[in-house]
Parts: C-alpha cells; structure tokens; sequence
C-alpha cells in the first residue's frame, strides 16, 4: 500500500492541473476577474462614486444622520452665485483656470445646490439598484431552481406565471404599481420594480437547474440520501451561483434605467424625494438655457450604468470555463525570448 | 531513449510519406512555456501503420495535430515533419489548406460531433472532393457513392442523403473514413478511430481500415491506448509518456521484447480476455478466481425476478422499455459483472437497484425490501444499505465541493455526526482508498481523473453498504490507473465483502472482477454463467459475437482470433444490419448511455 498517488495518474492530466494549481474554483474565478481590465476599472469607478456621494452629503442610518463635508443640504435654497446659476466648476483649459467653487455643478432657478441634489439623487439610484436586485434575485431564484427542479406540473404552472408577467408592459405595470404602493419614497417603488423585473433571472435559472439536475453529482448525493431542499440548496444552488451573480448585475443597470424613466415620466419617485431620473425630468423645460440641470444627473446614470454592465461582463467572463483568455502574441514572444536565453546560459 | 527508427525496418520499401525530425510541441500556460510533447522523431512508409501508443496527456494526439497545424491558438510546434517534400511545422494559410484533406486527412475520434449535423453526409463528401479537385457537382455526387461503397455502407445511393443523426455510430464512422479518403491522402492519421464505439462495431471498422490500408496504400498514424486495436493494426509502433518518446520498434518487437519499464508496465496493465492479466489482481484474488460454480453463493442480497423498467412516455415519444424480463440475484459478498453494448439496458438496472429508477414491473429486491412502489421512507432506509460507483469521476464529484464533504455527506445523513469525529472517519475513507488525508480539503478539479475515482468509491463505501453498484467506473481512466483502481477495488471488496455488481463493456475488465457475468442484450439477458463458462465457452451466438470482437493485446494471438472473428462476422452480417437498424430506432430513448 503506497499512501503517495502514483506519478503516473499525476501526469494525466498536468496541462489543465499546471492552470489550477492549489486553487480553490473561488480563487479562480477572482483571479479571472481582476484579469478583466475593463471591469476592474469599472468596479473602482463605481466605487469612487458611490464614496463620493456618501461622504459629500452624508446619509441616515437608523434615525441617525452622519454628516458628510459638503457644506450645503439638497433642499436649501440659496441665492445664485453666478448669473442664472451656471455651475462654478472650471476647467484647467479655460480662461479662469481650474476651480471648484461654492456651486460645481451650478443651481437650479431657486438656487438649490445641484451637487448636493445630485450625489442624493446617486443615493437614491444606489438603493433602488440593490433593493430591486435583492428582491427580483429572491423571487427569481427561487421560481427558477424549484420549476427546474421539480419540473413537471410545478415547471408548467410556474413557467406560465412567468409568462404573464413578461407579457405585461413593465413600463405600464412599473407604473400603475407604482403609484399605488405610494412612490414618494425609493424603497417601496424598488420593492415592486423587483418584484417585475425577476423573470428573466428565473427562465435562466431554471434552465441551470434543468442540467444541473441531470448531473451525475446530484444522483450521488440522492443515493447518499439528501433530500430535495438539500440537493436544491446544497449541491445544485452553488453550481448556479455564476448565472445568478451575472444576470442580477444586468438586471440592476437595467432597474436603474428603469426608476429613471419611470421618473421621467411622472409615475417613479415623487418630490421631496430627490433620483437621478426625477431631476431629469424636473429640469427637462430648461434643457436649452440651463443645461447644467440637465447633464450632471444624466451623466451618473450613464457612468452607473456602464460600470455596472462592465462588471457584469467581467463577472460572465470569470465564470464561463469555456472563455479561456487568449495569451497575447507578445506575452508568448516573450516567453519564447526568455527560454532561449536561459537554454543559451545553461549551454555556455 | 531511443527515438530513430530503424532504417532497417522490413516494411520500409519505399521513400517514407512522413518524415517526422525532433518534433516539439509546448503550450503556453501562466505565462510560461509547458511542453506536452519533446523530440518526437519517426517515419511513416506507404501501406503502413505506425500506431502512437501513450495515456491521455502524454502528447500522442498533440504531436499529430501540429502536422496538420490544427493547434489551439496557445499551442506552438518546434522541430520538422515533412510530408514528401513539404515542411509542415510553420506552414498556414492557403498552402496548409492545400494539404489538409488532400494529402493528409484525419479520422476523428467522435464522428456524431466531427460531421456537421445540419449537413447530409453525402454533402460532406462532396465538399471535400470540390474543394480540393476540379469537378463537376454530378461527378462528385458519383465518387461520393463510389467512396461509400468502398467503406462497405450498407445502401450508398440512400445514405448518400442521410444526415448525421440518422446513421448508427458505426455507420457515422464510416461516413468520416469515407469522407477522410475522398482525396486519395498519403497519410491518413486516425486520432482513437474506434474509442467511441462498440466492440462489435470496434471490430467491424478495425476490418474496414485494415482492408483499406491494403487497397488505398497510404500510411497511416493511428492514435490509441487500446493495445487491443495496437496488436489488431499496427506495423510499427512508439510508445510515448509525458510527451517523450519511450520506446519504439516494430509491433511484433515491442509486444513480445519490451524494453522500456514504462512499455512493460503498461502492457502488463492491459486487461487480457480470457488470460486474466493485471497480475497483481491475480494474485490479490486468489479466491475469487475461475472454479467458482454458477450457483448463487451465500444469501441472496438482490434478487430481481422478470424485472422490467421503462422510461415513461414523454410528449409523443412512446414508452421505452430498457431492461425487459431480466431475472437475476446476486448473494452476499459476491461479484456480479454485467456487461453489454451501448443501449443494452445494463446502466438502467444499476441505477434501479440503488433506486435511482423505478422499477415498472416484475420483481426487484434489495436487502429483502421490495423495490417495485417503494415508499419515500422505506427508500431512504434503504439507502444506508446501498452504494454506487460512477462512470465519469469528473461528474460525479459536486464541484463546489471539497472531497472531504463529497465522502463524508452519506455519513453525516445517515448518522449525523459531524466535526471531529466524521473529519476521522473521512481520513480513514481516505487511507483506504490510498489518498493522502491532506486531500480532504481540496476540489474535485485539482485532481486527476483516477483520484477523483478513489474519492468516488471511498464515498460510496462510507456507510459499508451490503451491495454495490460499480457503473463502469475505469472506462474513464486510462489502462495504469484503470489497473491501480481495479486492484484497490478488489482488495477493497475481499476487506469488506459487500457484494457487487460491477458494470461495464469491457469484458476483459468484467473477467477480471467477477465471480459471474450476466451479458445483456437488448433490454433482455443474453447469457448468465460463471465467468470462466462465459468467456470461454459461451453459448449464445450474441455472447460469442461480443467474446470474438474484444481485441486481445498480443499480435500473434489477435491474428488467430481476427480470423475467427471475421468469419463470426460475416455468419451474423444479416444480424448485425437489423441491430444498426434497432439502434437508429431507438436513439430516440429517453437517456442515451455513453
């Protein structure tokens, strides 16, 4: 009896083992992410906004208020600094140099601090980007892993659900939901933007579950004896966890599109509630005189948005096993370069 | 290492085709250079074989790839290898494309996945015929049927039409040869041509390339680690391990005078029909062998009567009934081999027996628990009796699992412990299957295909079940590890005498384990005798066919039992043509074995 695998099954497979060496899947897959550009990138871009517009104005946690270092609040009203409010901030390149100023970003018509509104209304989006993800991730998960599942009369009736929500306008339904939950604040309105916007998380999840189930690892555990909700939880869940991480990060760029134009169009967050999507459609009768009002708040969605889609693209990338990452032409030049060098040492 | 071939050989009458030189191939892993294969070097005459022998990772398909530049882009190939007077290593573009298909051509291993499916096989022929000659679309279509007919496909002008999925396994095959010769190619490199198929269809496409080679008068590579097919084809063969050359010489010379370690140790892991090899599984078992009357031994622990099992109706497929009318009962402590061809219904009694599938009709009980209508409750006790080995060690392990918490699960669900005391039992799962206990915590991915397998019988054996079922559980592994495992199990089962019924197509692996073999057929039972009767004296024409077709690792005797085989084959021609019949008919069945 050797207690050492024999060297021979060590070879086997040495190629594919050399990329995974005494790494865990989890370790892997965050290896693969920080190798996506892109996504880094966007994941340290998001984070600086989300800082900024907490420390700028502060935030409540539990009753509490913290207060942030900028001096003015989103509803106080001032007089304007500059004619019109145009915002103080001016770049290096022009006439008056680089300066911040009391007002950034400019004041609307009543001399409210557009910074301030802003890095609220990015507040606000942030909650309802986490909110409708928790709540459509819940509901889709668990519609998806029980219908692929169980299939049969369980998939049939679930899977119609589902149907009926999708064919349901989300606009039209986000709307009218929304106006009766009461939507002057953004966590009721996030409760039922998730609540529509779950269906696609669950066709992708149930069809995971549906070849996952199939799998030799989930008879293994049902001879071992594992009831439903363990195989369910415990063996199946965790194999689907990249499908699930990838689609809830779309679907939150896509509820943050979703609260903006709902806003816009008077159904979303009401005043004194302050989103990106409500100022927007606040100032849009001042598009051609104050434009200020109109681009800050667009250009944090923009920048949200894309953030998000980025790392969503990075996080599909880590977790596809398929997607191998091409060695550039370079890297592998370079190798080549290295090893003849060492080979015309070695032989000197 | 002796990488010349010799010039001396006899075959060698011509200028060789191949002239293989000092051929590398590296891939680039983590910013390094990674060689998968070093300093091959070997010749190829026309008319001749020269199979590459070697587990998987030890370079033999890579190294053939690069000739046809077919490298994933990571890949890079050093060296040369000329094919007449043309280097290939570094050739692209259109001058490659003028050799592939043309000069040189491949027969891959898995024809469902190597033709295309949305194309008629015909179409793909033709294809290639245009591409490369100047030929009208009537005088193609006509080579086309031409070069079917050569491959012996049974109504041409038809098959001429038929897609992909509508041919047998063995007829797919033979699409791929004829659509590998449509050029006349020097060289022909047949990547593990008959690993994906029967031994019966094996030994049909194995007679088909050998009375090609005598007709076309190409060379061929032939890729395998089936010694069996080696002794059945080859002329000259080399040996590689981790990408080296390690023997080479003709088939005669390294069959009979091995002289590398490596050769002799693979070939001494070959399991031989009908000679018993592995030898330490001989000695391990000295009572388990041959006189063993074919008699039930000790209590009864399965005792299936008439048992049938279908797979429901799904939507408008109809019913399929896989396993119909077997009557069968293993006692205590005893192995079981049960052996049959893809679709035979051998996989389906398997997973009914640890209640994976319920049984429709007849008779099934384990361990005295009837099995047909089994209550959820009475199932789940009876799943601390039971155990199952799987095919691929790769699926079966829960990969978000370490291997620890794979063993340990049926334990802590059965008795519930946990902590320290299951962390001890698991070690103690591990010493028996010869893993390090270190292991315990590492991922089903970190590890080779043949530890995964220990892990896969160390939890099956976790909670000492009374009957196991083995489902082919080596047919993923190569021969060496395929041995070590065998060898692990059967001490494993001598240790614990559970009893068993180990399940696979390999006869010569069935022959190695059993006490009895039952041959199905199918759905139904073809023979069921002690193994000594069964493999040396069977006595349904099925079993003889089956028996007949397995390929034996020994040239001198593979030519004696080639003859008889051809002639059993061309008894059952008229058989053989129904049953490729049956299996297109019922490739639509609910689950298709691999």
């Amino acid at each position: 009896m050797t207690s050492q695998p024999e060297p021979t099954e060590q070879a086997e497979n040495a190629i594919e083992l050399k990329a995974v060496e005494g790494k865990s899947q989890g370790k892997i897959v965050r290896e693969r992410f920080f190798h996506h550009r892109g996504a880094i990138v966007a994941l340290v871009a998001l984070i600086l906004v989300a800082l900024l517009s907490l420390t700028s104005i502060g935030f409540p946690v539990f009753g509490w208020y913290v207060g942030g270092w900028w001096q003015y609040n989103p509803a106080e009203t001032m007089a304007l600094e500059n004619a019109g409010g145009t915002p103080t901030l001016t770049m290096p390149w022009s006439e008056a140099g680089f300066a911040i100023g009391n007002h950034p970003f400019g004041q609307d018509t009543i001399g409210r601090d557009i910074f301030a509104r802003t890095m609220k209304g990015v507040q606000t989006t942030m909650v309802i980007m986490v909110v409708v993800g928790a709540v459509a991730t819940v509901i889709g998960v668990l519609v998806g892993a029980l219908s692929g599942f169980f299939r049969g009369f369980t998939d049939t009736l679930l899977m119609r659900i589902t149907d009926l929500f999708i064919t349901m306008p989300l606009l039209v339904i986000g709307a009218v939901l929304g106006k009766l939950v009461g939507s002057a604040s953004a966590v009721p309105l996030a409760l039922v933007l998730g609540a529509i916007t779950w269906t696609t998380l669950a066709r992708l999840v149930r069809g995971e579950f549906l070849s996952l189930r199939e799998r030799e690892f989930v008879d293994a555990a049902r001879v071992a004896g594992a009831s439903n909700s363990r195989i369910i939880f415990k063996h199946i869940l965790p194999n689907a966890m990249g499908v699930i991480i990838v689609t809830v990060t779309l679907l939150m760029s896509a509820a943050i599109l979703l609260e903006a134009a709902l806003s816009y169009l008077d159904f979303g967050i009401k005043e004194p509630t302050i989103s990106l999507g409500r100022m927007i459609s606040d100032y849009q009768s001042s598009f051609s005189t104050r434009p200020w009002l109109f681009w800050w708040p667009g250009m944090f969605i923009i920048t949200i948005v894309l953030c998000i889609n980025f790392i969503g693209d990075g996080l599909r990338d880590a977790f596809d096993p398929r997607q191998k990452r091409l060695p550039s032409a370079r890297a592998m030049a370079k190798a080549t370069r290295r090893e003849h060098q060492s080979s015309s040492v070695a032989t000197s | 290492m002796s990488t010349q071939t010799a010039p001396e050989q006899p075959v060698a009458t011509a200028e060789p085709i191949l002239t293989v030189r000092d051929l590398s191939v590296d891939f680039f892993v983590e910013g390094e250079w990674f060689p998968a294969a070093t300093g091959v070097s070997y010749d190829v005459h026309p008319g001749e074989v020269l199979a590459i022998v070697g587990e998987s990772g030890s370079g033999k398909s890579q190294s053939s790839m690069s000739l046809l530049g077919l490298l994933p882009t990571n890949g890079r190939a050093t060296g040369s290898a000329k094919l007449g007077e043309t280097e290939l290593i570094g050739l692209t573009g259109a001058p490659m494309r003028r050799i592939r298909g043309n000069e040189m051509a491949v027969i891959f291993q898995e024809p469902m996945t190597a033709l295309n499916p949305v194309y008629p096989i015909g179409f793909q022929i033709v294809e290639t015929l245009r591409t490369h000659i100047d030929m009208g679309p009537a005088a193609a279509k006509e080579r086309a049927i031409e070069l079917l007919t050569l491959v012996e496909m049974p109504d041409p002008a038809t098959r001429f039409n038929s897609y992909p999925h509508q041919l047998s396994g063995g007829q797919r095959q033979r699409a791929m040869i004829a659509q590998s010769l449509a050029c006349d190619p020097k060289l022909l490199i047949a990547d593990e041509p008959t690993t994906a198929l029967d031994v019966t269809v094996q030994a049909e496409i194995l007679k088909l390339m050998r009375d090609l080679r005598n007709r076309i008068d190409s060379g061929i590579v032939l890729i395998t680690h089936d010694m069996g097919v080696v002794a059945d084809m080859a002329d000259k063969i080399i040996v590689m391990r981790r990408g080296e050359v390690v023997e080479s010489g003709t088939a005669e010379e390294i069959f009979s005078r091995p002289q590398h370690e490596y050769t002799k140790e693979l070939l001494g892991a070959v399991p031989h029909l009908g000679g018993v090899s592995a030898t330490e599984v001989r000695e391990g078992a000295p009572a388990a062998r041959p006189e063993q009357p074919a008699a039930v031994t000790g209590e009864p622990v399965m005792i299936a009567e008439d048992m049938i099992i279908e797979y429901p109706k799904r939507g408008r497929t109809p019913a399929f009934r896989a396993v119909d009318g077997v009557s069968l009962t293993i006692g205590a402590g005893e192995v079981v081999g049960l052996v049959g061809e893809s679709g035979s219904g051998k996989t389906t009694i398997g997973r009914a027996v640890v209640g994976l599938l319920p049984v429709t009709g007849g008779s099934l009980r384990i361990d005295d628990r009837d099995m047909v209508g089994i209550s959820p409750k009475d199932l789940r006790a009876l799943r601390k009796r039971v155990g199952i080995v799987f095919q691929d060690p790769g699926s079966s392990l829960n990969p978000r699992l370490p291997i620890g918490e794979s063993i340990g699960e049926p334990l802590y669900l059965h008795t519930g412990i946990k902590g320290a005391e299951l962390t001890k039992k698991i070690d103690v799962l591990l010493d028996q299957v010869e893993l390090p206990r270190s292991m315990r915590n590492r991922y089903p991915h970190e590890l080779s295909g043949g530890q995964r397998q220990r892990v896969g019988i160390a939890r099956a054996l976790s909670l000492e079940p009374t009957i196991l079922v083995a489902d082919e559980p080596t047919s993923a592994l190569d021969v060496s590890v395929q041995a070590n495992v065998l060898e692990l199990f059967s001490e494993l089962q001598r240790e614990h005498g559970f009893a068993c019924l180990f399940i696979s197509h390999d006869l010569a692996v069935v022959e190695m384990l059993s006490n009895r073999i039952a041959v199905m057929h199918h759905g139904k039972l073809a023979e069921i005798g002690s193994t000594a009767q069964v493999v040396h004296h069977p006595q349904d024409p099925y079993t003889q066919r089956l028996i007949a077709a397995v390929p034996v690792p020994d040239p001198a005797e593979q030519k004696v039992r080639r003859e008889r085989r051809d002639q059993l084959l061309a008894e059952a021609a008229a058989e053989l043509a129904a049953e490729e019949q049956y299996e297109v008919q019922h490739r639509r069945g609910p689950r298709t074995e691999l």
